[in-house]
């Protein structure tokens, strides 16, 4: 069992947690991922390392509530425990000095996106951030994100906080401002619709860029293979070979199928899990 | 050879002491197969006490023991069979216990057709002792008795890790642990037990069942620690030079989904066997919603492949409610590599099977969602270097079978992640770890191995008799230490 020790309350649906999970913070690097499993009856669900504390042996992590499980998990609350919850899995971002790294994060892609800009910087990168969300609401750690990135850009879709945009608007800006060939990285991560902008643009100006996959995971560790993606028209297995690929390489249309292939069954889940929830007695809501 | 008389009760004591032989074994009261085909409850129910005396009692005693030396972990089958053809199942199961810790998983999956009961000198004229069958009598008597633990060794004071908690790693653990050692297991999943939790299904291998051998183990003062991937959270050169392991058993059997590399295979409803088992066993995705993890299964499925897990993955589909579950296999009926009980129940539960037939593309709607798969018909040429006929492609015999779901049961190959992060630990092309057979010594000092990992995907009891092999070699290199 792993104990939640803080929660933070981002916006009614991006919840931050920090877990007591000393095994996998003594050993993780940014890019890598845990999956977790709330009760005996759950799912295993991915999600990214956000932060961790190898001395106080914690993990923090960040998610959205898009369906049953991280709704679950989003009504728990520090000193609740989590009933497994294993890592660090995947490869860690690769890390070096390239000179200047555009750093995307869409919506809470941010958090993921922290621990790598941080990482980039301090190996002595120019790191350039942009972070953007839908609406004012749903934007989180502009002040970690500062202090990770050389330079950090702000944007909400409806401009209701700093400037009006996606983030490939910001992005575009950046590249003609700063010149193509004096950018040698990009690295963005977010909702896959986002991550897909992002490459159709860097395509363009032909700036390498590197995203990580949220597929559809079982396991976690290469044996189910549910996780395939084409990268290069190569399958992969984004939980052991990723989660960070090479963004113009990857089919996304497949990896947005595969994602969608069980939808119906999600939709069924979450409302039960809805209408249990609503009972009157003091279950405390779901398990 | 075949061409005599059938044996006859009535005319066997010229040759035989009548008296003692049986010729057919109890039969294995089961679940009808039209019910079972909907339900995942075990399909074999057991023998009740008497059947299992009897069926005991059908053993001669023979001098030279051949069914024993048909076990790959030589447990005293005639000793154990006198014991129990005596009601004496408490001394049975013991006797059992001395070379086999996982009893009532081997009772129902190992293939005793090939290896003790082929041996069995009643099997000869007649059929053999159901020796499995009594073995999973007198282990599930057992586990509702109330199981004795054996007398574990004084601490040693050595400490030993065991990567991975399929068969050959809980073996291995227990062996080690009554001889005193300090051990933990460290295990990726959830839940310990490997294939046993998430390949072979429910139907076969009641999880409750493998959870209470687990259990049994832990009251040896084996640790286990679950959602501990070797590779990734440590490795096994940090379990030695960091944490005070003296040696290292590597059990981490062939968890790799082998794909055929046709076009369409990344479609939605093209599951690799081990996501379509996992997602069943253990997530217990056949009571979605009430567990979390869901799977879809479309009206026909087809599995390719003809092994075990082929068997498996199609009764499995039935289970969930396919109307039509398809075999689909590159050779004939003979060639089968599956257990020839498992055809058989396959077969009685309405699996279906398309024979010489491979698919060399699947197809898919506007969604991603497969539709249907492009099949070419074989025939069989001559033997291959194994002597098993080849089969060879006829050009031009393409046809379409539409299907909902396809499952890709065509082998798995050892995972990479522990072979990767150890260094100067030898591994074969395929990818399996080098051990000997006889020790289970890796190329690094103080790291054994064995199971899957090392022989491919084989038996329960193969893997077992490995982390027995493997348990024997470190209790020795720890005390030349
Ligand atoms: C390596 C990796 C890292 C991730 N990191 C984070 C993270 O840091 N924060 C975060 O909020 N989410 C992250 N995700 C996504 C997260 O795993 C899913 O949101 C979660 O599994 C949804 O579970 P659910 O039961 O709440 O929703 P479900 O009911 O299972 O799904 C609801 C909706 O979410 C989509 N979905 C389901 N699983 C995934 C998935 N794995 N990836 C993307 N969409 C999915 C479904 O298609 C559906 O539309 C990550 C995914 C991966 C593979
Ligand atoms: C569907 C199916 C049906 C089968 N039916 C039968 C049958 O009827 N009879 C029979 O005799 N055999 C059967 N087999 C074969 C048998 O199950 C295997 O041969 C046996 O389980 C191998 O045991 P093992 O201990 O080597 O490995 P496994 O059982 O594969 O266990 C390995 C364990 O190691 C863990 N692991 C892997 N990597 C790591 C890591 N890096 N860190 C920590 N843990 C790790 C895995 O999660 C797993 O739990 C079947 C196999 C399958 C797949
Ligand atoms: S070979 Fe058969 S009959 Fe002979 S001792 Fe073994 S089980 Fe009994
Ligand atoms: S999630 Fe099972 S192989 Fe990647």
């Amino acid at each position: 069992m792993y104990k939640i020790l803080e929660k933070e309350v981002f916006s009614p649906i991006i919840k931050l947690m920090v877990v007591e999970a000393p095994k996998v913070a003594k050993s993780c690097q940014a890019g890598q991922f845990v999956i977790l499993r709330i009760h005996e009856e759950g799912e295993r669900i991915p999600l990214t390392i956000a932060d961790f504390d190898r001395k106080k042996g914690t993990i923090t992590i960040v998610f959205q509530e898009v369906g049953k499980t991280t709704e679950q998990l989003g009504a728990m609350e520090a000193g609740d425990y989590i009933k497994d919850f294993v890592g660090p899995l995947g490869l860690p971002s690769h890390i070096e000095n390239f000179g200047t790294v555009l750093v995307v994060g869409g919506g809470v892609g941010i958090a993921p996106v922290h621990p790598i800009a941080r990482e980039l910087k301090n190996a002595g990168n120019h790191v350039i951030g942009v972070i953007g969300s839908r609406t004012k609401d749903l934007m989180f750690w502009e002040d970690k994100m500062r202090e990770a990135c050389s330079e950090l850009h702000v944007t909400t879709d409806d401009g209701s906080y700093v400037r009006k945009g996606f983030v490939t608007d910001v992005m575009k800006e950046i590249i003609e401002d700063t010149g193509k060939d004096n950018i040698n990285l990009v690295l963005a991560i977010g909702p896959q619709p986002m991550m897909r902008a992002c490459c159709n643009l860097t395509k363009e100006y032909g700036l390498k860029t590197i995203v990580s996959l949220n597929a559809l995971m079982v396991d976690g560790t290469g044996m189910c293979g549910c996780c395939r993606v084409s990268v290069g028209g190569v399958t992969k297995f984004v939980c052991v070979d990723g989660p960070e690929f090479d963004g113009h390489e990857v089919d996304w249309l497949e990896l947005a199928r595969r994602g969608a292939y069980f939808r119906e069954e999600e939709q069924r889940a979450r409302e039960r899990a809805k209408e249990e929830h609503s009972c009157q007695c003091e279950c405390g809501g779901g398990k | 050879m075949n061409d005599g008389p059938k044996p006859r009760p009535d005319n066997a004591p010229k040759t035989q002491p009548q008296s003692k032989i049986v010729p057919q074994k109890n039969p294995m009261p089961a679940q009808d197969p039209v019910v079972r085909s909907k339900n995942f409850n075990e399909v074999a129910l057991g023998y009740s006490p008497e059947t299992a005396i009897a069926e005991a009692k059908r053993c001669l005693q023979c001098k030279k023991e051949p069914c024993r030396q048909g076990c790959p972990v030589e447990v005293d089958i005639p000793a154990f069979l006198k014991l129990a053809s005596q009601g004496d199942f408490a001394g049975a199961i013991a006797k059992i216990k001395e070379k086999n810790a996982l009893p009532a998983v081997c009772g129902r999956v190992c293939p005793q057709e090939t290896q003790c009961e082929k041996y069995c000198t009643l099997g000869k004229k007649h059929e053999p002792v159901g020796i499995g069958r009594v073995e999973r009598f007198c282990a599930d008597w057992e586990l509702a008795t109330g199981v004795k633990i054996p007398e574990v060794a004084p601490p040693t004071g050595f400490k030993v890790a065991v990567v991975g908690s399929g068969p050959a790693g809980l073996t291995c653990a227990a062996d080690l642990a009554k001889l005193g050692h300090k051990v933990t297991v460290f295990e990726a999943l959830h839940v310990p037990g490997g294939v046993l939790m998430y390949g072979i299904p429910e139907f076969r291998l009641p999880k409750a069942v493998v959870q209470a051998e687990v259990e049994n183990l832990k009251k040896l003062g084996v640790d286990i620690e679950v959602n501990s991937v070797v590779g990734k959270f440590t490795t096994v050169d940090q379990l030695m030079e960091e944490e005070g392991y003296d040696a290292v058993f590597i059990g981490t059997g062939a968890g790799l989904p082998y794909f055929m590399n046709i076009p369409g295979e990344n479609l939605c409803g093209v599951y690799s066997a081990n996501e379509f088992l996992t997602r069943t066993n253990l997530m217990k995705a056949y009571q979605f919603p009430d567990w979390d993890t869901p799977i879809k299964i479309g009206r026909k499925v087809a599995v390719l492949g003809g092994g075990n897990v082929a068997m498996d993955a199609a009764r499995t589909a039935l289970r969930l409610g396919a109307e039509e579950s398809w075999i689909v296999y590159r050779r004939s009926e003979k060639e089968l590599p599956a257990r020839h009980e498992e055809v058989e129940h396959a077969h009685e539960e309405g699996v279906k099977f398309a024979f010489l037939t491979s698919p060399t593309k699947i197809f898919g709607d506007d969604n991603g969602v497969v539709t249907a798969m492009e099949c070419l018909k074989y025939e069989l040429g001559d033997p291959d270097a194994s002597g098993r006929r080849s089969p060879v492609p006829i050009p031009g015999s393409e046809y379409v079978m539409e299907v909902d779901t396809v499952v890709v049961a065509i082998g798995q190959g050892p995972n990479p992640l522990v072979p990767r992060t150890t260094k100067g630990l030898e591994v074969s092309k395929k990818g399996n770890i080098v051990a000997n057979l006889e020790t289970g010594a890796t190329s690094k000092t103080g790291v054994y191995a064995g199971g899957d990992v090392v022989t491919g995907a084989a038996t329960v009891i193969l893997a077992m008799g490995a982390g027995k092999v493997g348990a024997r070699s470190i209790h020795d290199y720890l005390s030349k230490k």
